[in-house]
Formats: structure tokens, sequence, C-alpha cells
């Protein structure tokens, strides 16, 4: 039989079967102590499964857009000191700056992009929806299918055409129970035509891809008014250009603007920097629950100490029998890892429960808590019960077996 | 066996220090039976106590088998303990969760005795006892008597050569009492050191020797038959 070390004589299985006794002989204390390390753990796994499920969410978001994409933004937003403005505006980011771009080697696409609101209506029904003015390039940049008819036609970019392609939303709403198909709408102060409806997409980063209204690139900044793009969408060949092609990008847009004066992000670094952010989130939450935990140890500790109160004589007694000071640690000690451990599997069964009911209800976010979440719940769930248990356990093998006696 | 030099144990309560016992000399040969009597507060549980191990003297020298204990370190007292010396206390001393067998089998427990053989052990000392019945009951479905031979069987588990027995009757009827003390007394026959302590002198008398306390010191040291009838009203 194993021998525990410090406490020699007793069986490593005796000890736990003496613990779990003097447990199983205070059900109700017991079994509260368990519940609050429990919630503790629990608490740990369902937020951080929160937490990592919104960032795979913002991932995935990311990632049904392409994954070697370039972005222009008009403005120098990382000049570090000059604040934007100051040092002249910014020169407008224009449709011959897109074709300059996209002549540069290893450019697949370029997508030139502005955006506004305007009201599109049909008839007596009217809608504030998000405008977005592309070319034909940007289906294909973000990956945009279309449900009948067709997207903007190649070549329509500086022609301003009055063509309108709609989201399911709008279609829904402008042309219940019809074919939008080749009808006229109302876009801002302007007729088009409805050339296509794109497939049902959903959100896609933020913007509900139902509810917009795609128009040619001219023609939205006409409507919006604008002489500059809200901003261009490079596709790379492949993802290992994009390094090299972001200088290049830079240096060509500066060249022809006389200054540096746009900021060329990859969608890596945006995506890189909300998954920091949310890994940040993710952590933050887990610590605030893990200080639950070290409140479950708290309320374990005190559990011990009233057990070892109570059971001072029987701490005597057990001197008296030949039981050494590390022994009696020991099965104190044991009774704290008990407490804790069994705590902590019923906090990780009821933190799989909460993650289970939450897929349930959400299914769009995927839950799920990482594991190193759940691991350093279960080792700090054990590690401040021992803790916390071994103040309790020191006294109680402290005791003088005379003194211990004598309280009846 | 058990010799005793000069044996005083100070403790100080409050600011006071109280002698609980004072310069005790006394020899007790292997296999006697020896009651200590005396009024409450006269010194004889510190001495059951000294005498056990479970406290050391402040002053003077407690000789145990020809070895100086007050000396030695807590681990051996505790072997000692383990090994040399049962217990039998007033009242009882059961761990309430265990069962009879539970309680009888904690000793070895602690000095990691195999299964097996902690298991055989039992079933003899519950049977020596008179209580193999009663092996799987606990202690709040035990009578007193019962439960204090429970506790004599525990004594006797890990074979000591020396039982204590702290007012063993103390809470018992008389027929309890009288089962309980024929129990000790039969360990005495199998050559056990018996110590008792009592207040009931028609106990004591039965020892071979009894030793009479009063303030911290013997001051009687008499044959148990010839405990005068005197002691017997007056304590």
């Amino acid at each position: 039989m194993t021998r525990l070390r410090g406490a020699r004589g007793i069986g490593a299985l005796d000890a736990l079967r003496f613990s779990l006794r003097a447990l199983l002989a205070h059900r109700l204390r017991s079994s509260l102590s368990l519940l609050g390390m429990s919630i503790g753990v629990a608490a740990v796994v369902i937020l951080t499964a929160l937490g990592e499920g919104a960032r795979r969410y913002v991932v995935r978001e990311f990632a049904g857009i392409g994954t070697n994409l370039l972005l222009v933004l008009p403005g120098k937003t990382e000049t570090a000191g000059a604040l934007p403005g100051i040092g002249g505006v910014p020169h407008d980011l224009t449709l011959d700056d897109a074709a300059a771009v996209a002549r540069l080697r290893g450019v697949r696409r370029v997508a030139p992009l502005a955006s506004g609101t305007e009201t599109v209506a049909h008839l007596q029904r009217r809608r504030q929806v998000a405008v977005m003015g592309a070319t034909a390039e940007m289906a294909l940049v973000r990956r945009l299918e279309i449900a009948h008819g067709r997207f903007l036609p190649p070549g329509e970019a500086r022609r301003g055409s009055p063509v309108v392609v709609i989201g399911q939303g709008v279609a829904r709403e402008l042309f219940p129970g019809e074919d939008p198909l080749g009808k006229a709408i109302r876009v801002g102060g302007e007729r088009m035509k409805v050339i296509g409806v794109l497939a049902h997409r959903g959100v896609q980063l933020g913007v509900d891809m139902d509810e917009v209204a795609i128009v040619p690139v001219a023609t939205g900044m006409r409507l919006f008014d604008r002489s500059g793009l809200f901003r261009l969408l490079i596709e790379a060949n492949n993802r290992r250009d994009l390094p090299a092609l972001q200088p290049r990008v830079v240096a060509l847009l500066a060249a022809r603007h006389g200054e540096e004066d746009v900021t060329v992000v990859t969608q890596q670094a945006v995506l890189s920097s909300f998954d920091r952010i949310l890994r940040a989130l993710t952590l933050a939450v887990g610590a605030i629950a893990a200080i639950s935990l070290g409140v479950a140890g708290l309320l374990i500790m005190n559990v011990m100490l009233v057990s070892v109160s109570e059971r001072t004589s029987e701490v005597g007694l057990l001197k008296a029998l030949g039981a050494e000071g590390g022994q009696v640690q020991l099965v104190f000690l044991l009774e704290a890892a008990l407490l804790s451990a069994l705590g902590a599997l019923a906090g990780l069964a009821l933190g799989w429960a909460g993650v289970a009911l939450l897929l349930h209800l959400f299914p769009k976010l995927p839950a799920t808590a990482p594991p190193w979440a759940q691991a350093a719940s279960v080792i700090t769930a054990l590690g401040s019960g021992l803790l916390f248990g071994v103040l309790p356990a020191r006294r109680a093998s402290r005791l003088e077996p005379v003194a211990a006696l004598a309280r009846r | 066996m058990i010799r005793l030099a000069g044996v005083s144990r100070t403790f100080v309560v409050g600011d006071q220090p109280v002698h609980a016992l004072v310069d005790v000399d006394e020899h007790i040969g292997a296999g006697e039976y020896v009651s200590l009597m005396g009024p409450s507060g006269s010194g004889k549980s510190t001495l059951l106590n000294i005498v056990g191990c479970l406290d050391r003297p402040s002053a003077g020298c407690y000789t145990l088998d020809g070895r100086e204990v007050q000396h030695l370190p807590d681990a051996e007292l505790t072997a000692v303990r383990r090994h040399t010396i049962g217990f039998v206390f007033q009242f009882f001393h059961l761990v309430p969760r265990l069962t009879a067998a539970g309680n009888v089998e904690l000793p070895m427990v602690f000095a990691g005795v195999e299964r097996a053989e902690r298991a055989q052990r039992v079933a003899a000392a519950l049977a020596a006892v008179g209580l193999t019945d009663r092996a799987h009951h606990r202690p709040e479905q035990l009578s007193g008597g019962q439960r204090q031979r429970v506790a004599i069987a525990r004594a006797i588990i890990m074979r000591p050569r020396l039982v204590l027995a702290d007012e063993p009757t103390g809470n018992l009827d008389s027929v309890s009492g009288q089962q309980v003390i024929d129990l000790l007394e039969e360990l005495n026959h199998h050559g056990l050191t018996l110590i008792v302590v009592t207040h009931d002198p028609n106990i004591a008398r039965r020892a071979q020797r009894v030793l009479v306390l009063a303030d911290g010191r013997i001051v009687e040291r008499v044959r148990g038959a010839d405990l005068h009838p005197d002691l017997l009203t007056a304590r």
C-alpha cells in the first residue's frame, strides 16, 4: 500500500477514507462549500467561453471577407504626434488612385468603396439603408453572392449608371410578394433600376448585408456628394505578398498625392488587434471569475476551521492513540483538498452545462471554454482549497493532546 | 516499568502558577495493578497524563522501560503512545461517525497496519470484549457500557503493555461499570500493567496498590485490600 510522505504509517487510501467520512458526517456544511467552489469554477468556464465565443465570432466574420486584403483609408491616422488635419487636409482617394494601385504587381484586384446612408423607396414603402458605392470587383473581394439577376456590370466604375443591387431584407420590404428585378426604386433623390438581389448573408463586420443597396461607385459618390472614396479594398495575389505590397501601395499613393496621407492596414492586422482585445477581455473576465474561486477557498477555510474546533477532542484522541502531528495535518488537509477537488469537478460539469445552454440559446456565438481557462480554474480551485486548508490543518496538528481531550 | 523521580508539573493559569504535581516519587512494576485516588484537583489526571506521555513533567525525571521520556522528541513520544500505552477515558472518546469496528481499527490505521491484518485483529478484540454482534453499530447506537468496552478493545488493539484508565466507570451504571472493571482486570491478569484513576473506593480497593493524592502529592500508599474504611466514606 502507498505510504504518504511526511506521514509515515498511514496508507493513502486509509487517509482518504478517513477524510471522506469526516466530510460525509457534515453533509450540509460540506455541500455548501462544495457549491461555492463549483459556482466559482463554473463562472470561470462560462465567462471565458463567452469571451472566446466572441473572439471566434469576430475571427470567423473576418475570414468571410477573405484573408489576403489590404485596406486603404484616407488620412494618416497612424502618424505619431501630429493630429489629423494639421499639416493639410488629406487628399481624396480617387478612382484614378484605385486604377493606379490595380496596376501594381502582386495586386489581383482593387475594389473602391464609397459609403453612405440613404432612404430607398418604392411607391409608398421607404426604408433607411446603408448604401455602398462599388464596382464589379466588390462582389469578388467580399465574396458576395447573387440570388437573382446580376451584380454591377464590369466597367461601370466611372459611368454612374442608375442601377442598384439590393439586399434580401430590402427586397422583401419594398417588394413584398413581388419580383423586384427590373423595377425602379428611389435611392436618395435618384431613380434607379434594380438589376440584382443579393443572396442572404446576414451581419458581416457590423453591416447587415441583407439591408444594403449597392450602386456603381460613381453613382454613390454623386449621391453622397463626395469627391473622395471611403476606402480601397485591395486583394493581393496571395497572402505572402501582403507585407511587401503594403509599403509599395503607400509609396505609390504618396507619390500621387505628393505626401504620405493614407493609412494602409492589412485585414490581418485589424483581425489580430481584435483578436488581442478579445483575448485580453476573456482573460480579464476569467480573472474576475477567478476571484470567486479565492472566495470559495476562504469558504473552505471557514468550514475547516469550524471542523477543527468542533473536533478538538477528536484530534486529542487521535494523538493519544498514536497519530503523529503530520498525520493529523494530512487528514485535515485531505478534507480541504477533497472539498475543492469535488467542487472543481462539479464546477466543470456545471460550466459545461452552462456553455451547452449558451450554444443552444445563441447558436451563432461559438461559445467554448478555452482549455487553458478550464485548467487554470481547476488548478486555482485546488490551490486555494489547499492554501486555505493548510492553516486549519496546522492548527489541528499543533493541538496538545491533553488540552484537546480536556474539552468534551 | 514506570519510575517517577521528583516529578513536578506546574501550569500557569492567568499569572498564577498552579502546582498540579509536586515532587512525586513512585515506582510501578510491570504487571502491577494500581489505583489512583484523590479529590478533584489533587493531580490524579495530571499524573496519568504524564505517565501516558500525553504531557511532560515540568521538573523531575520520568523513566518508562528504562528510557527517560521527558526529553524525547514529539515523534518518539507518539511512537511510545502508539505501541506501549492504551488509554481508556471517562467520556469514551469514540469517533461518532465510525462504527465500533472502525473505532477499534483507528490506531492501526494510523500505525499503517495492513488491511487484512486489521480486520482480523478488530474481530478478535471485539470478541474479547463481547461485542462481535455490535461491530457495525455506531457509538450513538450503543449503550454506555458497550461504548466503554469498544474503547477498551481500541486501547488494547496495538497490544500495549500499559493500560491507563481515567475514571472508566465514571459515566456508567454499576452493572456496566462492573463489566468494564472485570474486563480491565482480565487484561491485568494477562500481564498488562494497569493504572486506574477513580473516585470510587470500591473500585480502588480491588487494585494491588492504591495511591492517594492530595494537592499534587502522594499522601498515602496502601495495599488495595487494606484501604481504610474511613477513605470509603471520606472521599
